[in-house]
């Protein structure tokens, strides 16, 4: 097992603006569920613009890190800055703001089963944003348009594909202009054959320079989108690096993770 | 009784059917009144602090615990003979509360305290996801519960409320004991006038029969119309090893 100091090592934040404070900042993320420590005092921020993965054996505490990060789960200890703002400091009666600048994509897309499409993304625009009907209906059909699915507008939930869905969920999120993305898993509920057009989408989101922080294990789709990997395991982040770094050091526990991955997909 | 002088059979039966009206007030008036106290509770039940479960859990308790009979007496002997004396003293002269609006407020409440167990349920069976997926977009926790969760836990509650009303339904015939003109103390009145029970009892059948037929009539309709695909229960009939072999078990 490579130990921390040595990995932090070859760490290069590839968009690192002068000086600038990173974007999101978690500092010493700890999670305790029932008596079990779920993460170990991580601490992790993303510059603007900057895309980074999780990966690592489930049960890592990967999801409950990114849940941290957005506040829906509060860490036991540690806080986590927004452009500087704590999220600790905004208290109970601003969390909902602080969470609005966040979007999240769950692994099983979440969607509201009671409301089309557009309905799904226009329907935190009317009621947390106070926008106009209209308004927020024209914001709803640009953002599926974005995913590809104007048509599919006045589909409800049960209607769509899983791709589809998790485009729609993805259209939802991004309809909030959030300047954060967490994504979790969206591609592991998603047959083999619907997980591109999911995926094409998040490239297309990372080149458009979205600040994403993606659980996933499908990294070989964008590795030269990808600026650093963290790999997590027993709620501590046991290695982070830029993708090229990782994999030419083939003893390193995320090449020896991927490459298990690889034998067991036939793919990368 | 003002009746007797010119009694008919045909009187008899116009006064009772009109007593409908005051069971039908009942029902509306109590069921609506469950659904205002029961939604809010079972929120509290699922998203609620430790405290606010724990009060409501004692309310289901007390009125799950309690026959109906005895919270009619309870309530009109006990609380609203208090509140008419309170009353008296405010105002200076007598005041009686009405046995319509003890008999109201008791089914009502208690209505209050199954139909807390039938939003619970109804909220449980929804997926926890879209609830986070809701506070990630920016709801507030009330929010996501009014926009995203209460909308679909009605629907899924519907066949469960309709079983409540024809439960209440039925608990509305102990009015008569308080004295309300609804339906079945206007038979019993009939019945002792004239002593003959049974057609009168079969009368009452009859009207019960059919104001449960036409309430869960009503809620089926109101089901299927505000129905949207793919969320709740959804029953095609498939092919059975009996179809296709001719046997049966």
């Amino acid at each position: 097992m490579v130990a921390q100091s040595k990995v932090l090592a070859f760490a290069k934040p590839r968009i690192a603006p002068d000086g600038a404070p990173p974007l999101m900042e978690a500092k010493n993320i700890t999670k305790i569920l029932g008596g079990k420590l779920i993460l170990d005092d991580i601490s992790l921020s993303l510059n603007k613009g900057e895309f980074k993965v999780l990966i690592g054996p489930s049960g890592s505490g990967k999801s409950t890190l990114l849940q941290c990060v957005h506040f829906l789960t509060i860490p036991d200890k540690g806080d986590v800055f927004l452009e500087g703002r704590s999220a600790l400091g905004m208290g109970h009666k601003n969390i909902s703001a602080f969470r609005q600048e966040i979007g999240m994509i769950f692994q099983d897309f979440n969607l509201f089963d009671h409301l089309t499409a557009k309905d799904n993304v226009s329907i935190a625009l009317r009621k947390v944003k106070k926008w106009p009907k209209d308004k927020a209906l024209a914001k709803a059909m640009e953002e599926l348009d974005k995913v590809g699915l104007a048509e599919k507008a006045d589909l409800y939930p049960a209607q769509l594909s899983g791709g589809q869905k998790q485009r729609v969920s993805i259209a939802r999120a991004m309809a909030m202009e959030p300047k954060l993305m967490l994504l979790d898993e969206p591609t592991s509920a998603l047959d083999p054959e619907l997980i591109g057009e999911v995926l094409n989408v998040i490239a297309n989101l990372a080149k458009g320079g979205m600040t994403m922080l993606m659980v996933t294990h499908q990294i070989g789709f964008a590795r030269h989108l990808i600026h650093e990997i963290d790999f997590m395991e027993n709620g501590r982040i046991i290695e982070r690096g830029d993708p090229e770094s990782l994999f030419a050091d083939g003893s390193s526990r995320t090449a020896v993770f991927c490459s298990k991955l690889t034998e067991l997909t036939g793919n990368q | 009784m003002s009746l007797l002088p010119d009694f008919s059979f045909y009187n008899a039966i116009v006064y009772i059917v009109k007593g409908t009206s005051l069971t039908v007030a009942l029902i509306v008036g109590s069921m609506l009144t469950g659904l205002a106290v029961g939604l809010p509770m079972a929120a509290v039940q699922v998203y609620g602090p430790r405290w606010g479960r724990f009060l409501v859990g004692v309310y289901v308790w007390f009125f799950r615990g309690i026959p109906i009979l005895v919270l009619l007496f309870l309530f009109y002997f006990g609380i609203f003979g208090l509140v008419e004396k309170i009353l008296a003293e405010i105002m200076g002269e007598k005041v009686n509360v009405p046995p319509f609006v003890a008999t109201l407020a008791t089914l009502g409440l208690t209505s209050g305290a199954y139909q807390s167990q039938i939003f619970r349920g109804a909220i449980l069976s929804l997926h926890l996801g879209q609830y986070q997926a809701a506070l990630s977009l920016g709801f507030t926790r009330v929010g996501a519960l009014t926009h995203i969760i209460l909308p679909q836990a009605l629907r899924v509650a519907i066949p469960a409320w309709a079983n409540e009303y024809s439960i209440l339904l039925k608990d509305s015939a102990l009015a008569y004991t308080l004295g309300t003109l609804e339906i079945m103390s206007r038979i019993r009145q009939m019945v002792s006038i004239t002593h003959l029970h049974v057609p009168f009892y079969i009368l009452a059948g009859i009207l019960y029969y059919f104001l449960t037929w036409v309430g869960i009539k009503a809620l089926k309709k109101l089901e299927a119309k505000i129905r949207i695909p793919g969320l709740g229960a959804e029953v095609e009939r498939e092919t059975t090893l009996e179809d296709r072999t001719g046997q049966s078990e």
